[in-house]
């Protein structure tokens, strides 16, 4: 089968400062992939090239076995980011609106059908905030904002969702629930790469997972990782310096 | 590598051709369509609409040829404006309208300065029209190769445009009055081949918005998400900035290069705080810049004070009020 995901060789520099070195891995469909890493370890830009938002410098990147540049099924792919944008904040938009995004890479020119309107609201009822449709994005609570952002991903049909600490500033509760959808959704044969600070947490619910640092230190079976020293030497190097605050459960 | 070298690499305009190619399939026949409708179906309905309203009312203020034509003018640029500027104010690019206005100014002097010369072509409009597309594209250009659209060449553009129209007038351009209806507007002095072509202007709006709405907002609202959807985002980029350039020549008869920018962010800005859906924003800002245009036309008309200030004015009005409203 081909893998959703398969790097080969990749390496990427902003300015002279190198990001990643010699990046090789892949991910099959229906992986579950915790993502760790120190701060500045090269996780969010190994992200973005995996999805082809980043050119690599060197080496190759497909998506479901096609040059990621090159791939243009849209709609296979879902994102949820760090930080909400900036747009988010202060542009007046629904919840509902903002789902609905989701059937664009559908859609193209023409106009939404009922076909569209079906799938938006089957995507919010699945992530369970399907009450609160017609509510602006930014008086949603972060957690209920990730949820619809994934709604988002599930409305344009995605088979590959990729998060990036989409945890940050959501609370526990709310944190444990949103672990239960991404089990769920992975079940259901979805394809799951999620950056995550809380490696305890992300060990609970990873079937496989990476330890990056500039380079790959680790990628096998959850188990065989937690057991091997992938982490310790991921987090030891001269890099993680700069990241001495992260431990394993800080949660701001 | 340069921040100019990572938006590059970001943004690359991979399928120009191609775009290009549909843009030009697309767009010249719906060119032709729209021309051939101004030039034969519009003048005809222009006149039998204002001829019936003159007929019913009755009174001198729908029966003027100069008010007709600025009522016209003026209802249209209360649909453009709002529409385009919904998205560039929630991007923060309201004030790229007000440095097209100034070089389309640019372009006003030289269409005048040409005209004079040139009796065949003396449509300074449609210099406007060519400058501020020219200073459009120019200035996405820049947005691509270095840092975004960034204040420096905004500014610089803004004054730029300005001087060169400053200079030419300078230099040998006598119809002061003329140009003061360019520089302040002026609602009495709008030639009827200029509402064609807003009538022109506004169909080409409103058609592109209707048919890349879904673009436009997805771009606005979320880059990263719409790249990932591939969707052309350098490719709307440019559309946005192009249609901006559209409708800041279409405004500027009405409100003048320097007041053109408050008709794009104020009902805009009104309509933010009273919703919190785009898409009826989107219809309320519309709805916002007809109150700013007819209230202002009235008052200018009251008060006896130049039209484009009271527009603004009224607008501001208008948003003061939404204030109050949306914090209740």
């Amino acid at each position: 089968m081909t893998p959703a995901i398969s790097v080969e060789n990749v390496s990427f520099a902003y300015e002279d400062e190198p990001v990643l070195r010699d990046v090789s891995m892949t991910v099959e469909e229906g992986d579950f992939l915790g993502l760790v890493g120190p701060n500045g370890s090269g996780k969010t830009t190994l992200l973005k090239v995996m999805l082809g938002l980043q050119s690599p410098d060197s080496g190759t990147v497909r998506l479901f076995g096609t040059p990621a540049r090159e791939f243009t099924e849209g709609t296979r792919l879902g994102y949820v980011s760090q930080q909400s944008t900036e747009a988010d904040a202060t542009m007046p938009v629904t919840v509902r609106e903002v789902v609905t995004m989701g059937r664009y890479a559908h859609v193209g020119l023409r106009r939404l059908r009922d076909a569209d309107r079906r799938a938006v609201d089957d995507a919010l009822d699945r992530v369970g905030i399907a009450d609160l449709a017609d509510r602006r994005i930014n008086r949603l609570s972060g957690g209920q904002k990730q949820r619809a952002y994934i709604a988002r991903a599930l409305a344009s049909e995605a088979d590959l969702l990729a998060l990036d600490e989409p945890t940050v500033g959501v609370d526990t509760d709310s944190v444990g629930r949103f672990y239960e959808l991404l089990d769920e959704l992975n079940a259901e044969g979805i394809t799951v790469v999620l950056i995550e600070h809380d490696i305890g947490l992300l060990a609970d619910h990873a079937r496989t997972m990476a330890c990056l640092d500039g380079e790959l230190y680790a990628h096998c079976g959850t188990r065989e990782f937690l057991e091997s020293d992938a982490l310790e030497r991921a987090f030891s190097s001269a890099r993680t310096v700069r990241a001495s605050a992260l431990a394993g459960g800080d949660r701001r | 590598m340069s921040v100019g070298d990572r938006l590059r690499r970001s943004f690359p305009p991979r399928s120009l051709p191609r775009r290009l190619g549909f843009v030009l399939a697309a767009g010249v026949p719906a060119g032709l369509a729209i021309t051939a409708f101004l030039l034969w179906v519009f003048p005809p309905l222009y006149g039998a609409f204002w001829d019936t309203t003159c007929t019913t009312v009755d009174t001198w203020l729908v029966c003027s040829g100069f008010l007709q034509r600025g009522f016209t003018a003026g209802a249209l640029i209360g649909v453009t404006a709002p529409i385009v500027g919904a998205y560039l104010v929630n991007r923060q690019m309201a004030l790229i309208g007000e440095a097209l206005a100034h070089t389309a100014f640019g372009g006003v002097a030289i269409g005048l300065f040409v005209g004079a010369a040139v009796p065949g072509l003396d449509y300074p409009l449609l210099f406007a029209l060519v400058a501020a597309t020219v200073a459009a594209l120019g200035m996405q250009y820049i947005a691509v190769h270095t840092d975004g659209y960034a204040d420096i060449p905004i500014a610089i553009m803004l004054t730029g445009g300005f001087a060169v129209g400053i200079a030419i007038i300078s230099y040998g351009v006598v119809f002061s009055a003329t140009v003061e209806s360019y520089l302040f507007g002026d609602i009495l002095f709008v030639p009827f081949r200029n509402v064609q072509l807003m009538v022109g202007l506004t169909l080409l709006v409103a058609g592109t918005v209707a048919l890349t709405h879904k673009q436009l907002l997805f771009i606005t609202f979320d880059r990263e998400a719409a790249r990932l959807a591939r969707v052309d985002v350098w490719f709307y980029d440019t559309l946005l900035i192009v249609l901006t350039a559209l409708v800041v020549v279409a405004a500027m008869q009405i409100l003048g290069a320097i007041l053109v920018a408050g008709m794009l962010v104020i009902p805009v800005a009104a309509a933010m705080q009273v919703t919190d859906s785009f898409n009826r924003g989107l219809l309320l800002s519309v709805v916002f810049g007809q109150v700013a245009v007819f209230g202002g036309i009235f008052a200018s008309y009251l008060w006896n004070i130049a039209t484009g200030a009271t527009i603004i004015l009224v607008a501001i009005a208008v948003y003061l009020l939404s204030l109050v409203v949306g914090s209740r």
